[in-house]
């Protein structure tokens, strides 16, 4: 089992999808690093030897920006948004698509389930 | 797509020759009305409060350092959409 900055790898999977199971790796920074590191991106998780996983560990710790960091900077971003009182910043007070998406139908993602939407918008 | 670098940020010159003539000056209390709602918020235009019009009125902006980079349209909503009546407050009228 493999522990990388504090996520569980999935170890039935290739290590390259493997890695995008932390908040802020996708597939290509994935491949980024697995270079980096020198290890054969198709390889399973749980084949990996220590020695790799701490390789893994220390590129990401160095040079990306994951988990509780990243979270803490996307919602920083909408926060300043809301408050210099910006048009997006008002649509994300909403909870309404941001960029100009139409809302007569679907933006479902955003509203939440149908018939919700009296509560939301008193809430605000 | 991005605009050039090149280019720099785009600023109605109108707006641009008031914004210059305002800050050389010490007296900053003045509001600028403009209709240009599609200039980018430059670093020279924060502490100055600009008047943005949203298609029927000129809403006051005070620009602070945060709204670098944005459009003064965005600023100023030209929308007022205050919410469908809820479904409770209707089936009370209908019964009355």
């Amino acid at each position: 089992m493999a522990r990388i900055v504090g996520v569980t790898l999935p170890s039935e999977k290739r290590i390259e999808v493997g890695l995008t199971y932390i908040y802020g790796i996708g597939r290509s920074k994935a491949n980024k690093i697995l270079e980096e590191a020198k290890i054969d991106k198709d390889k399973k998780v749980k084949t990996l030897s220590e020695n790799e996983i701490n390789k893994i560990r220390q590129i990401i710790e160095k040079k990306e920006k994951i988990e509780g960091d990243l979270r803490k900077d996307v919602t920083f971003n909408i926060k300043r948004l809301i408050d210099i009182g910006s048009y997006r910043g008002l649509r994300h007070r909403r909870k309404l698509p941001a960029r100009g998406q139409r809302t007569k139908t679907n933006a479902r993602t955003r509203k939440g389930p149908r018939g919700h939407s009296i509560k939301r918008l008193k809430a605000k | 797509m991005a605009r050039s670098l090149k280019k720099g940020p785009f600023v109605d010159e109108k707006l641009m020759k008031r914004i210059k003539a305002l800050s050389s000056q010490k007296e900053k209390r003045q509001v600028i009305k403009t209709w240009s709602r599609r200039s980018t918020v430059i670093p020279e235009m924060v502490t100055l409060t600009i008047a943005v019009h949203n298609g029927k009125r000129f809403i006051p902006v005070f620009i602070t350092e945060d709204m670098v980079g944005h459009k003064l349209g965005e600023f100023s909503p030209t929308r007022t959409f205050k919410g469908h009546t809820s479904r409770t407050a209707r089936t009370i009228r209908m019964k009355k």
